[in-house]
Formats: structure tokens, C-alpha cells, sequence
């Protein structure tokens, strides 16, 4: 059984004949025609989708019109990043596009967010319309290279698309660019464009500083263009289907559908997709309702916000209705925590998670971040010994103190993230964090964690910043 | 043209010579590390924020020229 | 013609020059140590704040290399002891107490690959650059043995005296820095601490037979026509004392 579904996420479902020429606006659209199990053959996709566009052109002249048609095309679909940035797709490929050397293009399947499954989802079952997405920006940036990047534990992702680039390779004519597949690591930051560019030329996984960004200079200093798996996916069917059809679906400020990954106490979790705009309760009635009673749902990843149980009745997924809540869609990330979960504890183990997942290369990252998961753990162990609570309300103080100290001051978005997802934690849970304050830990926090928070080693590089000796 | 400081926080190493050259822009944190304002230089300044760029032991402080319209111009 | 000539007048000023010269270096260059030292400490007050302990470094070891250039030059301006501008950069091929003095050439070939990189230190990678730097370490005892070699000052009381100064610099530079943050990368501090060590009881062990002992002149390759005049510039000199 597949771990995605495809459920329609419109109500009602509106089921009409799909031809490759006209398809239907409703959904599924990556997820389309996918078999029961194991990957899409090339036969299935090019059946279910059609032929890739583009292929013919051989003339310069030609495949420079068609590469900006094909952009302008991205533009008018709106299209946005679905890594977490939503930055628009069709800026990047400008970007990259204008730059004097021959391209290189990175699809970005590593995928650091424990709780998201989404893009190892989409090279086990569609890596076709990956790769698809892939070739066709190669095309419009004039690279002359893919290179498909998966998290070295997603074995079946890997296998698959190593076939399904076989299968291609055999097809392929000699103008199409070359496809590969490598491996990256799969701690947190190694996702982060630079970081992957970084690993890619050979160096550890971490981060670097910008300028140079990477469509200036990336991978073997060629200008790169880094793009998620699901946004290239997307862009393989707008190559076919059009913008106007991308439009039907989705919000007029965030177009199109999207993968989330549904984690936590419900019937099924697993990667489903929506359109942007779609309501929580229409997802979670998809994966057969909840299991239980719910705190509330952290939105977009580790990176992202955390909404309590109050706000979850009618809340949409699209970063408009997000925003009310302080949250993004980010990575499609929707994790619901249990009633019987201890937010407090759960978050006290994030912020530590989060601490260790730093690639240690910048002092307010480094004791920034572990400052903060202490003064979390110590909300968490409470004011047993602290009846006035004093020590608690200093430790409140620090937090607010460090979020300001690190946010904007690493070489990466890391400190950013993970300040922000400890401080809507305590905003969504304020009732549990008082109740840590006056009487200590609760029943809940022994119980096994919630969040997923694999050990996951960190590249260290050079040993020159650590804990400063003062 | 507006001229600001910018420090690359992965070549820092918190040895805090900036924050002593230039104090009009550049504090530092309690771990040592620089907290800088951004805002455009005034004239006076430039020289000794590129003394303090010159200063520092990993080139770690920049001082970055753009154009007063977008940001991130090129050193 | 020369030779007669410097015979009949006593030893030239560049004789002075570059004896005087090689000692103020080889001060300023344990100087450099120590500044070297405090400054990776990251200690500072406030009258000596960081970026002043910063600067004297390098000033201080931009001041040795003047010190070390005037050094080689007027040493190879004193027509005595024909030493050529090559002696100064290739070791061993002198004429003129050849391996002592060839110590010298390691030792100003080291100081300037560690001047060089830090000047073009930022098209460098810190790594390679550190490593590099570090070679300053293997510069000065180097430095030192080919003072006391070469020169015709060892049994001075001037130079012992500045000898012992710059040895202790050096020593309290060195356990400076190898103790502080011990045992952390106990490897290299502990090879640190053994070859400082085995330099110091090699250099107790070779002081009394070598520069200190009987015929040294002749014994460290002064070249034999040199050698009547070598006593007598050095009983001149230690007769002007």
C-alpha cells in the first residue's frame, strides 16, 4: 500500500473524464493514476500524463523561445517553492537563466524534516514527473545537467528513481540533459540550498555565507538552480496542462496543489494533497478522523508554528488564512500533537533537538540555541522548588531575550526557525507552561515522545567555532 | 551608494577587535559575538569600519557597497 | 685586496651591523612569540585593548623581518666572510661556517612563508594558513642556534644575557600556550611540550663543547684563511669591552 493517497480535497468531488489534452481541474494532480504499489513506470506516466513538452527543439534560437515561454508560462501559474520558502519559481529560473555560464540543476529531495515525508514520497511513486519537472527546467535555464538529491535513508526512493532513470536513459536523446541521482545526509540543515550545493562540491553538508548565492555560484561554481522535488513536479505538469488549469485550484495568491504530510493521532496518517486553501478538517477527515483529542497541530515543519486546539476549527491550509495564526504552510508539515501528550515536555525535547541539529559554524546559532532548549527545559521542570515562580519568569524573560539574540545572526534560516517554533509553543500552550511554572512536571511527561526527533550526527567541520572559552 | 557593515557569522570567531574600532556600530553580545547596525554609514565612519575590516583576524567584518534602491550588492 | 684591506682596518661596520642587526631580530622575533601568544589568548584590559595586542603582533614581526632583512644584507655587504645573497635563501652552501650559518637561510626561508601567507591571508583557507603560521615555532630555535653558531659572540656576556632573555620569552610563550585549554588535543600539546623540552636539554647539552668551548671558529667551518683574522677581530673586539 502505498504510504500517499490520493483523496480529492474539494468538496464535492467532481469526477470528470480525464483526457490528457483537457484534464480535470479537481484533484489528484501529482498524485494521479498512481499505482497500488511500487513506483509509476514510464509507460504508466507518459499514459496518465502525456509526452514531456519541449523535447524537440534543437536550434538555439528555438530552445531559447521555448525556455522563456516555458518561464513566463511558471509566471503566470504563480507558482511558488514548496521547500518552505514559497519563493516564485519562475524569479529563481530568471535568475538563474541570466547568468553567463552553463547551468546546473539540483531537484532537492533531501528532505531534513523528520516529520515530512512528501518528497521521498514522490521519487518512490512518481519519480517520472520529478525527473520530468527536473529536464524541463534544465531546459528553460539552459543547464546542460539534473541532478536528483535523496536523503541517504530513503531507500525506496532511491531505488526507484535510479530505475526510472535507467528507463530514461534509454529513451533519451543526446541533446537532453544528463539525469543523476546522489545522496545527502539527512540532518536537518543539510536540505538548506547552500548547504546542498556545499555537499556537492564535495564539502561537508553545512551551510556557507552568501553572496555568492547559489544561482551565482554553485555547484562547481556554475550558477545552480535549487529547486524542491514537489515544485519541480508541479512545474512538469503547468509544462503541459498550462497555467490557467494550475489556477483552477489552489488561492489566488498561493495557486495550484500541494503535498502535506499528516502526522499524529489520526486514523491514517501519510502524504495526502490538497489545494492550498483547503480546510484542516477536510484533511484530517481524508486520513479517517482523529484518533484522539488533540493540543493542537504544529504547521510547516520544525521551522514552523505551532496553533492551538481553540484556533483549529475552520483553519485553512494556505499561508493567507495561516497568517492570522502566525504560521505558514512551510514544508507541508501537519503535525498534530495528543491530548495526552505534555506540550511543555515536547517542546522542551524540540528545542534540544533543534540545538543539536545546529552545524555548530556560528557563535549565536551554537549558544544561542542551546541557551534557549535550557531555559526551555527549565519552564518544563518547573517551579517545584520556586513556589513564587521567580526562577520561571526569568527564564520566560530569557527566552524573549534570545529569540531577539539569535534571529538574523547565523549564516542560515536554523536560529530563525527554531526561535519561532519554541515561541509559538508557549503562545499556543500558555495554560500548560503556567501550570509547568507553578507545579512542576506533570503526569504527561513521562509518556514516550510525540515529535519525532531522530538522532541524526551532524557534519562538524573545522573545530574553530565552538563554545568560546570567555 | 550606501556603505553598511556586515559581518559573515560563520568566519567569526568572537574576538570582538570590530566592536572596539567601531563602538558607534558594532556591540557585543554576551557571548563575544558582534551585534551590528546596519543602517548606511555616515561618512565619518567609513574609514574606521574598514580599519576594523582590516582588523579583524578572519575577515570575518565586510563592509558592503550597494545601491541605496536594493539590497544585496556585492562587496 | 679586500681582505688586506679589512686585515689592516679591523672589522667593518657591516661586521657590526649585521651582528647587532641578527640580535635585535631574534629579540623582536621572540617578542612576536609572546604577542603571538596573548593574542590567541584573547587576553586584553583595558589599556591593551584586542586590537592593539592584534597590531603589535603584527608590527612586531613585520619590525623582526626588517631587523632580518638588514641583517642578511649587511652580512652579505661585510666583505669578510664572503656571504652571498643565495647563502641567505638556500641552506648549507655557503663557504663560511656553512651549517651554522645555513640555519640562518631555514630559518629566513620559514619566517618568510609565514609572513607571505599572512599577508595574502585571505585567499587563503584558515586551515592551511594556521598550519603555516605554526612554522614560526620551528623558525626560532633555529634562529637561535644559528646565532650562537655563526656569531663570534657566543661568550659575550651582551648576547648570553639576550640569548637567556629570549629563551625565557620564548619558554613562558610556549607553556603559555600548550597548558592553557590542556588536556584538549593532548596529541599535539603533548608533542609541543616534548620537543620544547628535548630543544632546551639539547641545546644545555651542546652549549659547553660548541660556541662556549675552546676553537669554536675553526671547529664550525670558518674558512681557514678567515681564521687568523676571526681570533683576532674577536680578541679586538672583546678587548674593546
Amino acid at each position: 500500500m502505498n504510504p500517499a493517497t490520493a483523496p480529492t480535497m474539494q468538496a464535492p468531488p467532481a469526477p470528470s473524464a480525464a483526457t490528457r489534452e483537457q484534464p480535470a481541474a479537481a484533484l489528484p494532480r501529482l498524485l494521479a493514476g498512481i499505482p497500488a504499489s511500487g513506483a509509476m513506470t514510464l509507460e504508466d506516466h507518459l499514459t496518465v500524463h502525456g509526452e514531456m513538452p519541449l523535447t524537440g527543439a534543437h536550434r538555439r534560437r528555438q530552445v531559447r523561445e521555448q525556455a522563456a515561454t516555458l518561464i513566463d508560462e511558471v509566471q503566470r501559474a504563480g507558482l511558488l517553492g514548496h521547500g518552505g520558502a514559497a519563493f516564485p519559481a519562475a524569479t529563481k529560473m530568471r535568475a538563474v537563466a541570466s547568468q553567463r555560464r552553463r547551468a546546473i540543476v539540483v531537484i532537492n529531495a533531501a528532505e531534513g524534516e523528520p516529520a515530512s515525508l512528501k518528497d521521498r514520497t514522490l521519487l518512490e511513486i512518481v519519480p517520472h514527473l520529478v525527473i520530468d519537472g527536473g529536464v524541463l527546467a534544465a531546459r528553460a535555464v539552459s543547464a546542460d545537467e539534473v541532478i536528483v538529491c535523496a536523503c541517504e535513508s530513503a531507500h525506496a526512493g532511491i531505488e526507484a528513481t535510479t530505475r526510472a532513470i535507467a528507463e530514461r536513459d534509454q529513451r533519451a536523446s543526446s541533446h537532453a540533459p544528463k539525469v543523476r541521482l546522489t545522496t545527502v545526509p539527512c540532518h536537518y540543515v543539510a536540505g538548506q540550498e547552500t548547504a546542498l550545493v556545499s555537499h556537492l562540491n564535495g564539502a561537508p553538508a553545512r551551510p556557507t555565507f552568501t553572496p555568492p548565492m547559489p544561482f551565482q555560484q554553485g555547484v562547481a561554481r556554475r550558477p545552480t538552480l535549487v529547486n524542491n522535488a514537489e515544485t519541480l513536479a508541479h512545474l512538469a505538469l503547468i509544462a503541459r496542462h498550462g497555467a490557467s488549469w494550475f489556477r483552477q485550484v489552489g488561492t489566488p495568491t498561493q495557486p495550484g496543489s500541494a503535498l502535506v504530510t499528516l502526522a499524529g493521532p489520526v486514523a491514517r496518517p501519510g502524504v495526502y494533497e490538497i489545494e492550498h486553501g483547503a480546510s484542516l478538517s477536510s484533511l484530517v477527515a481524508a486520513a479517517g478522523g482523529a484518533t484522539a483529542r488533540l493540543h493542537g497541530v504544529l504547521v510547516g515543519g520544525y521551522a514552523g508554528s505551532w496553533i492551538g486546539a481553540e484556533h483549529l476549527h475552520g483553519l485553512a491550509l494556505s499561508n493567507e488564512h495561516l497568517a492570522a495564526h502566525g504560521a505558514t504552510f512551510g514544508a507541508g508539515v501537519v503535525l498534530a500533537l495528543s491530548e495526552l501528550a505534555c506540550p511543555v515536555a515536547e517542546t522542551a525535547r524540540l528545542a534540544r533537538w533543534l540545538a543539536g541539529q545546529s552545524t555548530r559554524q556560528c557563535g549565536p546559532c551554537v549558544h544561542g540555541l542551546d541557551a534557549l532548549a535550557t531555559s526551555v527545559a527549565q519552564l518544563a521542570a518547573g517551579g517545584g522548588a520556586d513556589p513564587e515562580g521567580v526562577g520561571q519568569a526569568q527564564a520566560a524573560q530569557r527566552v524573549d531575550r534570545l529569540a531577539s539574540l539569535v534571529t538574523r545572526r547565523g549564516a542560515c534560516g536554523h536560529p530563525d526557525g527554531a526561535v519561532s517554533v519554541i515561541l509559538s509553543a508557549m503562545d499556543a500552550f500558555q495554560a500548560q507552561f503556567a501550570d509547568h511554572a507553578r507545579h512542576g512536571p506533570c503526569d504527561a511527561c513521562a509518556r514516550p515522545a510525540e515529535l519525532p526527533l531522530p538522532a541524526r550526527p551532524v557534519p562538524s567541520g573545522s573545530q574553530r567555532t565552538g563554545l568560546r572559552r570567555q | 551608494m550606501s556603505q553598511r557593515v556586515r559581518v559573515n557569522p560563520i568566519a567569526c570567531e568572537a574576538h570582538g577587535m570590530c566592536a572596539e574600532l567601531l563602538p558607534e556600530r558594532i556591540t557585543l553580545d554576551e557571548w563575544g559575538y558582534p551585534l551590528l547596525d546596519e543602517q548606511p554609514l555616515r561618512a565619518a565612519e567609513v574609514e574606521h569600519a574598514i580599519r576594523a575590516a582590516r582588523a579583524c583576524p578572519t575577515f570575518a567584518l565586510l563592509v558592503t557597497r550597494e545601491r541605496d534602491a536594493a539590497r544585496g550588492g556585492s562587496r | 685586496m679586500s681582505t688586506v684591506l679589512a686585515a689592516s682596518a679591523g672589522p667593518s661596520v657591516y661586521w657590526y651591523l649585521t651582528r647587532s642587526t641578527g640580535a635585535v631580530a631574534l629579540l623582536l622575533l621572540s617578542l612576536a612569540i609572546a604577542l603571538g601568544v596573548i593574542d590567541v589568548q584573547r587576553w586584553s584590559s583595558p589599556r591593551w585593548p584586542r586590537f592593539v595586542i592584534d597590531s603589535l603582533h603584527r608590527n612586531v614581526s613585520l619590525l623582526a623581518m626588517v631587523f632580518l632583512v638588514l641583517h642578511i644584507l649587511t652580512s652579505v655587504l661585510d666583505s669578510f666572510a664572503s656571504i652571498s645573497l643565495i647563502d641567505a635563501v638556500v641552506p648549507f652552501v655557503g663557504s663560511y661556517r656553512p651549517f651554522w650559518l645555513g640555519l640562518g637561510a631555514v630559518s629566513f626561508d620559514l619566517l618568510l612563508a609565514v609572513i607571505i601567507t599572512s599577508l595574502l591571508r585571505q585567499r587563503m583557507g584558515f586551515a592551511s594558513w594556521r598550519a603555516v603560521h605554526w612554522l614560526t615555532y620551528a623558525s626560532w630555535p633555529v634562529a637561535l642556534v644559528h646565532g650562537l653558531g655563526t656569531g663570534s659572540d657566543a661568550n659575550t656576556a651582551w648576547l648570553q644575557v639576550l640569548s637567556i632573555v629570549c629563551v625565557a620569552i620564548v619558554i613562558a610563550a610556549v607553556l603559555a600556550r600548550v597548558l592553557r585549554g590542556w588536556p584538549a588535543n593532548l596529541k599535539i600539546r603533548g608533542a609541543a611540550l616534548g620537543g620544547a623540552g628535548a630543544f632546551a636539554l639539547l641545546l644545555a647539552l651542546w652549549l659547553p663543547g660548541g660556541p662556549l668551548g675552546s676553537e669554536w671558529a675553526r671547529r664550525s667551518g670558518t674558512p681557514t684563511a678567515l681564521l687568523s683574522h676571526s681570533k683576532a677581530t674577536t680578541t679586538a673586539s672583546t678587548g674593546r669591552r
